[in-house]
């Protein structure tokens, strides 16, 4: 087996081997301007361009019209949020966001804020969920945008996207979804769901990075944005500058892939990912799974091994790629903003690993992660003082720490 | 983050993990950190009747550095006298395990968990009705 085995499909894919054959001829054979109105190598780049925009628009239920190009799901959700917030001030000042969305909604939502928006910050249950009582509750006629992400990026819960579209298109105020992590891991249906605006990235799903898009509906209602980029007003004038061709080109063949597998996919994807979980839990029976174990994503699993610190279980199981629910491998020290709201404590949140797993997981990888992992959290808990202690019966939330 | 070396020598290879008698009279048991800050130490130390330091033990929950700092600090710690522990810096650490600075934290709490055991053993000791001489 090859090692290091990549557990980390929700921070990146690889590109499709068959996506990659789909790019290659438009860095340098096709490689014209899709801008270019007077010649054929603009007329070629701009079929393949339309090729894709139709094939992503087919993996959500969309007409092709609606598909805005991207740098990727960071631009897509900045230009969402700030471009409805931009549009419709006159409407309205008032978003409405989770405390567990991505950065890359939090962080516009913040900006706006600065700019004199106000932002309502749902809160969610131990699972993940917000409560639609409580959305419900926020919006008011001063409601212009709500954002609520499709699955979490960190623990796989999925939010009832449908009924939180049917209850924005109920009280009249737009809904974007961040479905970055959803797209080919879960079918997504801007009808059914009732989704206004919605962020895709392709390096999620076995595409190439530096390309994604937004879904931006044109009719009942049609949704206006100001845009975030000037310049030649490409993109229906959402989004100027030059299309990415051979990008956009690796995105459309990897919808086309996830809508053609995913049914075969997901069920393979659930199955891995449940003995990954069950194999963990029984040889650690106090392990913790985090997020929703029912609605969630199939790939995912985030779990927590108390009495064990991340960082150092990371750095134990250097054969496997997967991330920290810890981010002391940057230079902060806080544990995941995301587990400390589904109400983790700080210490389970330091001990918490995502697995996640994709296309190219196999079983065989799945049964060495978890020898791998339940040798090394065994191996750290006879060198952890916290495990002692639990094991000499005392209750670790009685004790007083010195806070350094 | 890339690790220097001799942290992944003293994290593949910890020098001296275990537990000493918390209760003998001759041990001093320090613990520091706390489990919502990522990393709790505790460092044990056995001394003999001249101020020696005998044997020393950890246990660490904590990063790759934390474990590595408290290691290092083990084997630094036996066969020195109490005084001389008592004067090791965290700079020392940091220099010797070439600790990036947002580790620096790790060789500050292995320090205090020197200074912490040390204490301890210091307090039993002067609770003792016939404390040795020399050196309290």
């Amino acid at each position: 087996m090859k090692t290091p085995i990549y557990l980390d499909y929700s921070a990146t894919t690889p590109c499709d081997p068959r996506v990659v054959q789909r790019m290659l001829p438009f860095f340098a054979d096709t490689f014209g301007n899709a801008a270019s109105r007077s010649h054929a190598f603009g007329w070629t780049a701009e079929a393949a361009v339309e090729q894709a925009r139709g094939e992503v628009a087919a993996l959500i239920g969309a007409h092709p019209k609606e598909i805005i190009w991207t740098s990727g799901s960071t631009e897509a959700n900045n230009l969402a949020i700030k471009g409805v917030a931009e549009m419709y001030r006159q409407k309205g000042n008032h978003l409405i966001t989770a405390v567990t969305e991505h950065k890359a909604v939090l962080d516009p939502m913040k900006h706006l804020e600065s700019q004199g928006f106000e932002v309502t910050w749902l809160p969610v249950d131990k699972l993940g969920h917000v409560d639609l009582d409580q959305l419900e509750a926020a919006i008011t006629d001063r409601t212009i945008l709500v954002s609520l992400m499709t699955a979490n990026n960190e623990v796989g819960t999925l939010h009832p996207i449908h009924e939180i579209g049917a209850l924005c298109k109920r009280k009249g105020t737009l809904f974007h979804s961040d479905a970055t992590q959803a797209a080919g891991r879960f079918p997504l249906d801007v009808e059914a769901q009732h989704v206004d605006l919605l962020s895709l990235s392709a390096h999620k799903m076995y595409g190439p990075k530096g390309v994604g898009c937004l879904y931006v509906r044109r009719k009942n209602p049609r949704v206006r944005l100001v845009a975030q980029m000037d310049g030649g007003g490409h993109e229906r004038g959402m989004r100027s500058g030059t299309l990415n061709v051979p990008g956009i080109v690796g995105m459309g063949e990897a919808a086309r892939l996830a809508k053609a597998e995913m049914v075969r996919e997901l069920p393979l994807l659930a199955a891995l990912r449940d003995r990954l979980e069950a194999r963990l839990l029984a040889a650690l029976p106090d392990a913790v799974r985090n997020g929703d174990p029912a609605a969630r994503l199939p790939h995912l699993a985030n779990v927590s091994f108390p009495y064990v610190e991340g960082e150092s279980l990371i750095m134990g199981i250097k054969e496997l790629a997967v991330s920290s629910g810890s981010a002391c491998t940057s230079a902060s020290l806080e544990p995941s903003y995301v587990l400390k709201s589904l109400g983790l404590g700080d210490e389970l949140a330091h001990s918490s690993i995502r697995f996640s797993l994709g296309r190219f997981t196999s079983e065989a990888e799945v049964d060495f992660a978890t020898d791998r992992v339940v040798q090394e959290v065994k191996r750290l808990r006879s060198m952890s003082p916290l495990w002692e202690m639990v094991q000499e019966g005392i209750d670790l939330t009685q004790v007083r720490w010195t806070a350094h | 983050m890339a690790y220097s070396d001799k942290v992944l020598d003293h994290y593949q290879n910890p020098r001296n993990v275990g537990s000493l008698d918390k209760n003998a009279p001759d041990v001093g048991t320090g613990i520091v950190g706390a489990p919502e800050c990522g990393d709790v130490m505790k460092l044990q130390i056995k001394v003999d009747d001249q101020g020696r330091i005998v044997d020393a033990k950890f246990k660490t929950y904590g990063c790759g550095s934390a474990i590595a700092s408290s290691s290092l600090a083990t084997e630094w710690l036996k066969g020195t006298t109490v005084d001389a522990a008592a004067q090791i810096k965290n700079t020392q650490i940091v220099e010797e395990l070439s600790l990036p600075p947002v580790k620096i934290h790790c060789s500050v709490l292995a320090e205090d968990a020197i200074k912490a055991a040390i204490e301890d053993w210091r307090k039993k000791r002067s609770a003792q009705a016939t404390p040795p001489e020399g050196h309290a």
